[in-house]
């Protein structure tokens, strides 16, 4: 290893230093508090560090953290089911993203070469919306005196409204929306990069074009399949904004529970535990993520 | 070779970018509308965006998250391009593992998480939340995206250019100052966009991390969605809209700028 200057030295230290503090102390934090018990006062946890009071005092707080919380979690029906809850529906949405991506995306790979770069960019723009704007867009649409109620009994299709607005069913349709743009482009990248000489050998090996996409363009895609319902999948287990203004209020999901839980009932060291418990259950997708990047996951943005 | 039916591929191109943008082009459409009944159309008028300005409360907030956005944005740009420097010029070094760890892991750590903890920190290190939380969080949130587009541009120019300053006598500073940085300029000026975008739309991040008087644009049409449709949340969002769609023409342009840039 060379000998660093010390510009290259603060180019490292600066964003290692913010990060530690940032990102780390804060999760160190969140792991502490959830070994905490809830008390009624400010903050509402004990046992409560104060380095002012010396190291001994530090120590014979230690031996005051309890699993209670996390004992607590998973009494309570309530967060098993929310975590469940969660992972069924970020499940089916990231399923049904896929399922609506994947025509869009070979078809901008299969576009005019000229027309590619113009393509992209329309599958992504809806990401720098702002989230809350596009969720909001839907209310109006699907509520029960909502446009798409109005235009399907204009249309005679049906009789009385559909009701989904507060069901799953719109917060199945929010996270399709919100997090399209996300599958398209792991998928675009995987398909537009493979040599179309494969395609045509397939075709000049008899293969028509239902087998050619069956078992040559599906298999070569898989990378960002992978990475694409990973991306989707991850963020929409913790997604808090969908649920809560389109989802009813019997729908349960692990990002919504633990904000009551915070906010409303005050409860941290329960609500602190809810988050390490949510992580714990995205490392695996995480490390999968992690392998799955160089398949082009990086060119999202 | 037979060809793939043409028509399925314009279908599936046009129902996918119909989907994308019907409900945005309807919210937009109705914020034009003269009754206040946010499904029926009563006619066009921009009574809406007179009634916005008129608003107080919004014009504070408008003016909180603009600031916070253009701060923050700031900071992330700057932290991140270290970040991407150091993880595309520098090979290795010890704790590179956890470093590229630090600077990935938040894109994809759901909001709730990252928002939840960071309010813990501030209240265990006693800091006031207000306006500079907000910053810290934004810039911590975004810096990771900043690295992202950066790192990307650097590792896809030639470092020949960068070992010839080193040949002809710059040192790894001067090298660093005179000829990475302007060979990373646009991917930077698109970071900093990209950065200043997510910090105007967050919600969640800036709900944990503000305090009473710092309440940003999104909280604050949060709160009022919550409590249903309305047409001024459809001008203010149209506006929100207009501001986007300004912030990703000049992302475009500084990311197509052509590869190697002014040296």
């Amino acid at each position: 290893m060379t000998r660093r200057s010390l510009a290259e030295r603060l180019v490292l230290a600066v964003p290692f230093a913010w990060m530690a503090l940032l990102f780390l102390a804060p999760l160190a934090i969140v792991v502490k508090i959830s070994l905490s018990r809830s008390v009624i006062a400010m903050p509402p946890y004990e046992p409560a560090f104060d380095l002012s009071l010396g190291w001994a005092d530090a120590l014979d707080k230690l031996g005051q953290f309890s699993f209670a919380a996390y004992e607590s979690l998973f009494d309570d029906n309530l967060y098993v089911d929310s975590y469940l809850s969660s992972l069924r529906l970020a499940g089916v949405a990231t399923l049904a993203t896929l399922l609506m991506a994947y025509p869009m995306a070979y078809a901008m790979a299969r576009a005019p070469v000229a027309w590619r770069p113009a393509l992209v960019v329309l599958a992504v723009a809806p990401f720098w919306t702002s989230f809350l704007i596009r969720v909001y867009a839907w209310i109006a649409i699907l509520k029960d005196e909502g446009l798409l109620n109005h235009a399907l009994m204009a249309l005679g299709l049906i009789d009385e409204p559909l009701n989904i607005f507060g069901t799953d069913w719109a917060v199945l349709i929010g996270i399709v929306y919100s997090y399209l743009p996300f599958m398209i482009l792991p998928l675009y990248n995987s398909i537009a990069a493979q040599d179309p000489a494969l395609r045509e050998a397939a075709g000049d090996l008899g293969a028509g074009p239902m087998a050619a996409f069956w078992r040559v363009t599906l298999p070569l895609s898989r990378g960002g399949i992978v990475a694409g319902c990973l991306l989707v999948f991850i963020p929409a287990v913790g997604e808090f904004v969908i649920p809560d203004l389109l989802g009813g209020s019997d729908t349960l999901m692990i990002g919504r529970t633990m904000w009551t839980e915070f906010f409303d009932n005050r409860d941290w060291p329960t609500a602190s535990a809810a988050t390490i418990v949510l992580l714990a259950l995205l490392l695996i997708p995480l490390a999968l993520y992690d392998r799955a990047r160089a398949a082009g996951t990086e060119r999202v943005l | 070779m037979r060809r793939e039916p043409r028509a399925f591929r314009a279908a599936a191109l046009l129902f996918g970018f119909a989907f994308l943008y019907a409900p945005i082009a309807l919210l937009v459409i109705y914020s034009f509308n003269a009754s206040r009944l946010v499904t029926v159309w009563g006619g066009f008028s921009v009574r809406w965006y007179g009634a916005l300005l008129n608003d107080e409360r919004i014009v504070e907030s408008a003016w909180i998250s603009l600031r916070v956005a253009l701060v923050s944005a700031a900071l992330a740009t700057a932290l991140g391009t270290c970040a991407a420097i150091a993880l595309a010029r520098f090979g290795r070094f010890r704790g590179r593992g956890l470093f590229a760890a630090m600077t990935m892991a938040p894109l994809v750590m759901p909001e709730v998480v990252a928002g939840l903890s960071l309010l813990l920190l501030f209240v265990a290190l006693d800091v006031p939340r207000g306006f500079w939380t907000i910053v810290l969080a934004h810039a911590s949130m975004t810096m990771c995206f900043v690295a992202v587009v950066v790192r990307e541009r650097l590792e896809g120019v030639d470092r020949s250019i960068e070992e010839a300053a080193g040949d002809l006598g710059a040192s790894p500073g001067q090298t660093l100052w005179r000829v990475t940085l302007p060979i990373a300029l646009p991917s930077i000026v698109a970071g900093y966009v990209l950065a200043f975008t997510l910090s105007l739309d967050d919600v969640v991040i800036a709900s944990f991390a503000s305090g009473p008087g710092s309440t940003t644009l999104p909280m604050r049409i949060y709160s009022a969605v919550r409590l249903g449709v309305s047409p001024e949340i459809n001008a203010v969002s149209t506006a929100m809209i207009v501001l986007v769609a300004i912030c990703l023409g000049i992302y475009g342009l500084a990311r197509a700028a052509p590869a190697g840039g002014r040296v």
